[in-house]
């Protein structure tokens, strides 16, 4: 063997070098001074993670947040919970904890935003004036609309309902759970609105189709899947590989079926069809209710005039993210009106746009990013496996490692992915790191 | 994913395991780098003798790591559905027993008289 003339001290020196180098901070681009009222509405994905960027580029900002909700939910993990997976509170943590210091949180709703004199008003009357104004407050769920429908039955009578929150994510697997062990008939649902992920329906009967079948009891459960639009997902080449694989699973589908009402008592929903009302008996349902942006939006005269009138989605570029009317206004996350985009995923693309257009309007520049409509779902298909598929606008699949992780293959790497890498992304989003 | 660099990786990993684990993670793994490469060079030799005790054991890491793996990510076997899950799957093992033959292997050195490695190995 050749023998290794290197000293000790040589060789601690150079491995001593060698991990300084891996601590080195990430090159930073040099921050613009400016003295600019910047208010965020929302201190969700969006706005904790724009905030965050912005006090890194930015130098002498006044930064507020408007939140009234102490806790912040990492909503992608709301269907784990759903499927008894995780515990509620893997999706919760504190909203202030995620924020950098020297931004002001108010703990309050924004109850007005009149764009021509650049202010919002809060719930207690506070009115802030803004020179930039990102939007960013999410979204309301419609329980309402769902006649017969309320949030107190979750978890009773063989009812779900996972987008609620993390409790109520709990208590739909309480419900679900019955399902997979006395077996009957499930029915799963989706709105007809634009909807903040729209594979988590999918992803919820395809856990609970399988969760049923490890335990046995495939042979006692018919699950059905019933959606108002006239395709299982939005881009079409995922569409017909989720119909293959109900159809490998045995689960029925119904297009065209919007849910309008139940009768709880009675375990039968009422969907409208373009044929007539059609009723469908249950032993679990689950409801996943119409989506629309908040009030505060729609009165303050920054929606959509001709799209989108019963929702009330931010007019904004879709590709800068811009409002078109007010040039001073982002719209970010789950409330802005692209025609894709509500998830976790697409924020972690939006910000970065959002945080060029706003420090170049600033500094006087020209903005560079752009969105593409970059939307991404972890589409599980069962417990250890999923597919991990990516589009834009265009509904062109868009995989971040092509070749590699082929986007409509059930994988268990895609589950991984979900199950331990989504998670930290996202943190590390919120901080501003990724 | 956008912008994969590798302060991105590095914010995800401390995201996973905490970033005191995370670190405290990588400083064990290179300590125990370190000191494999440091009985190597003190003895000036490989012991095969002890090499072989690290052979035996390779085994058992590659097991333990795929344990792991499984249990803490709520997976099975049977979930394996392309190539690429074989080779992360193979990967993982493949780490288990390279980390498990060099922990065995350096152990051994560091609880044995160095001066009676020459002759033996």
């Amino acid at each position: 063997m050749t023998k290794l003339n290197a000293t000790r001290r040589q060789f601690f020196g150079l491995a001593a070098g060698g991990a300084a180098a891996l601590t080195v901070p990430q090159d930073l681009q040099a921050q613009v001074a400016t003295k600019a009222r910047i208010v965020i509405i929302g201190a969700g994905a969006g706005g904790t993670a724009l905030a965050n960027r912005l006090m890194k580029r930015l130098d002498g900002a006044e930064i507020t947040l408007l939140d009234p909700r102490v806790q912040h939910l990492y909503q992608p993990g709301l269907s784990l919970v759903a499927a008894g997976l995780k515990p509620a509170d893997y999706v919760t943590s504190l909203t202030a904890d995620w924020l950098p210091s020297g931004v002001t949180l108010i703990p309050e709703r924004a109850a007005a935003i009149d764009p021509e004199a650049k202010t919002v008003a809060t719930d207690s009357g506070k009115a802030l004036g803004y020179d930039f104004l990102v939007v960013a407050p999410g979204l309301v769920l419609d329980h309402d609309a769902i006649e017969g429908f309320s949030l107190d039955m979750v978890g009773q009578n063989g009812i779900g309902a996972l987008y609620a929150g993390p409790d109520y994510a709990a208590k739909t697997w309480q419900a679900a759970s019955k399902l997979t062990e006395e077996g009957g008939v499930g029915l799963f649902t989706r709105p007809e609105t634009e909807m903040k992920c729209a594979g988590a329906p999918l992803k919820h009967t395809f856990l609970i189709d399988d969760i049923a079948k490890r335990a046995g009891n495939g042979g006692k459960i018919d699950v059905q899947y019933a959606a108002p639009q006239g395709a299982l997902f939005g881009v079409p080449i995922v569409a017909e590989k989720v119909r293959m694989l109900f159809g490998d699973r045995g689960i029925d589908s119904h297009l065209r079926h919007t849910l309008k009402s139940i009768d709880a008592g009675a375990k039968r929903a009422r969907f409208a069809t373009p044929e007539g009302e059609v009723e469908m008996g249950y032993d679990y349902l689950h409801v996943v209710p119409p989506q629309r942006a908040p009030d505060v939006i729609r009165q303050s005269g920054l929606s959509w005039a001709d799209k989108w009138t019963d929702q009330g989605w931010v007019e904004c570029d879709k590709a800068t993210l811009r409002h078109l009317r007010y040039p001073e206004i982002w719209a970010l996350g789950d409330v802005a009106g692209v025609p894709k985009g509500k998830t976790a995923a697409s924020v972690k693309w939006q910000v970065p746009v959002v945080e060029d257009g706003l420090v170049s309007a600033i500094a006087g520049t020209e903005p560079r990013e752009t969105y593409n409509g970059y939307t991404s779902c972890p589409m599980i298909t069962r417990v250890g496996r999923a597919m991990l598929v990516e589009f834009d606008y265009q509904n062109n699949l868009v995989p971040s490692f092509p070749g590699i992780i082929a986007p409509l293959e059930e994988l268990w790497i895609s589950w991984l992915m979900k199950e331990v890498a989504l998670k930290a992304t996202y943190n590390a989003m919120l901080r501003g790191r990724a | 994913m956008k912008d994969m660099t590798f302060g991105t990786l590095i914010a995800v990993f401390e995201e996973i395991f905490g970033r005191g684990v995370f670190w405290a993670m990588v400083f064990v793994a290179l300590l125990v780098t370190l000191t494999y490469f440091y009985v190597l060079i003190r003895d000036r030799a490989i012991s095969w003798q002890k090499f072989l005790l690290a052979q035996l054991s390779m085994p058992i890491g590659a097991i333990a790591a795929v344990w792991f793996v499984m249990v803490v990510t709520n997976s099975r076997l049977a979930n394996l559905g392309g190539p690429i899950d074989l080779i992360v799957f193979l990967g993982v093992a493949l780490g288990g027993a390279i980390g498990m033959a060099i922990l065995v292997y350096t152990v051994q050195s560091l609880f044995s008289d160095p001066r009676r490695l020459g002759d033996k190995s």
